[in-house]
């Protein structure tokens, strides 16, 4: 069936149609939940409660709010974000840092028991540190084009097509 | 357009990024909708994203799948959805009635009031005419108690009765003294006289006839406001007629005989 098909019989609470659309994305989605809390059963909980209140405003999404993939990314980080400013996430001192990828990566801590290590690694397999970084702000930490800038010290034009050319050479490593 | 440049801009991998506005989102959409590259190369970064962002998912094994968000959904929604009915009918008819009934109270009390202020605009016309019925029936008692005493006076036994004829003045005029000889009093009834002009009097003379010398007895003041016409004067003199004539304000020593009214003898 048909992506945008799909998607419209969602937006109508089709059942069927919700089941599919969770197949396909909810592994995705738990991923960047993951990214941000950097706990696996708090990231599973969100995931779920993500997904929930996906069917619940079924109704709300519309093309203006981009991809359907892009309009529950936003809803996953926006979850994964309030849980880690509240109180109760950060009792539990985890590690704050954003560069979760970058320390993947470099094998730089237990994470890496936590998720598919060897994975991540082939899909990131020759990225520059600054293309990672990049990626990390804007996939997973939901970063605007001007933010990034910032946080990284570059023009914002150069934002977009340093980021185009590091996502091609992920979609690279996928096709090897 | 020049879909290579727009493709090689960038725009596509935030749009998956979701940093565009709304309006962009909508720009996006209808590109790629014309373009099949643009659909094709939209596809192919979500695509890589979701496979990156797949493979950062914790390994465990999740005690969460599609079957536990099914039924989460499901006994959340019910939650959510259990609506209870509430009684229509009966609410509405008790309260139509309510507020038909206050509508009939707030009538009837200001109904009440305008009626009451009414009674209490008669009831103050009524004492106020009551009050000069009253002074009416004062009046009149006074009146009735002072013609008592007049007539008790002429009916005296020690009264005489004088006529006093019209002279040539005026015919028609006449008039009568009821003299009390004992107490020296006269009650002139001047029922009978015109009324005097303005600036003039009539006076009351006692005569005696031989020779004829008039002594005043007085002047009948007041002629025209005078209810019944009847007045007392002093009468020390050993008359043998009366006389009223016609004299200037304030009276005079000497009867003005041309202006004689009445006359008649003792």
């Amino acid at each position: 069936m048909e992506l945008e098909v799909l998607v419209e019989k969602f937006r109508n609470k089709d059942e069927k149609a919700f089941e599919k659309l969770y197949a396909m994305y909810s592994d995705s989605i738990c991923g960047v939940i993951f990214n941000v809390v950097k706990n696996t059963d708090i990231a599973q909980e969100i995931c779920q409660d993500v997904f929930v209140k996906a069917w619940k405003n079924a109704h709300t999404y519309n093309a203006t709010k981009g991809r359907f993939f892009t309009w529950m990314l936003n809803i996953a980080r926006n979850a994964a974000i309030d849980e880690v400013r509240s109180k109760s996430h950060k009792n539990s001192k985890q590690n704050l840092s954003s560069d979760f990828l970058v320390d993947i990566l470099e094998d730089k801590n237990d994470l890496n028991l936590q998720v598919d290590a060897i994975g991540i690694k082939s899909l990131l397999s020759h990225l520059k540190e600054k293309c990672i970084q990049i990626i990390e702000l804007l996939y997973f930490q939901g970063y605007t084009q001007k933010e990034v800038a910032e946080e990284l010290e570059i023009p914002v034009g150069t934002v977009k097509t340093r980021n185009r050319s590091c996502i091609s050479q992920i979609r690279g490593n996928i096709s090897i | 357009m020049d879909i290579d440049k727009y493709i090689a801009s960038g725009i596509l991998e935030l749009y998956i990024a979701g940093t565009l506005t709304e309006d962009e989102n909508l720009d996006v959409l209808s590109y790629a909708r014309k373009h099949p590259e643009i659909q094709a190369e939209i596809e192919a970064i979500e695509a890589s994203i979701v496979a990156l962002t797949k493979a950062t998912k914790p390994t465990q094994t999740s005690k969460y799948n599609y079957t536990t968000l099914y039924d989460k959904i499901k006994t959340t929604s019910e939650n959510e959805v259990k609506v209870i009915p509430l009684p229509k009918e009966k609410s509405n008819w008790s309260s139509y009635l309510g507020w038909a009934a206050s509508v009939l109270l707030v009538a009837g009390l200001a109904w009440m009031y305008t009626q009451n202020n009414a009674l209490k605009n008669e009831l103050q016309i009524s004492s106020q005419e009551t009050l000069s019925l009253e002074k009416q029936i004062e009046e009149a008692k006074s009146s009735l108690v002072k013609s008592e005493e007049l007539l008790s006076t002429i009916r005296n036994k020690d009264i005489q009765v004088v006529a006093l004829g019209g002279q040539a003045v005026d015919p028609n005029s006449y008039a009568k003294a009821y003299w009390n000889k004992k107490e020296q009093q006269v009650f002139i009834d001047a029922q009978g006289l015109p009324e005097p002009p303005d600036g003039m009097v009539y006076q009351v003379w006692s005569l005696k006839l031989d020779p004829l010398t008039p002594t005043s007895m007085g002047l009948l003041e007041n002629f025209t406001t005078d209810d019944n016409r009847v007045f007392a004067l002093a009468n020390p003199n050993e008359s043998e007629a009366f006389g009223i004539t016609l004299e200037p304000a304030g009276g005079s020593e000497s009867p003005n005989l041309e202006q004689l009214y009445t006359l008649g003898a003792v």
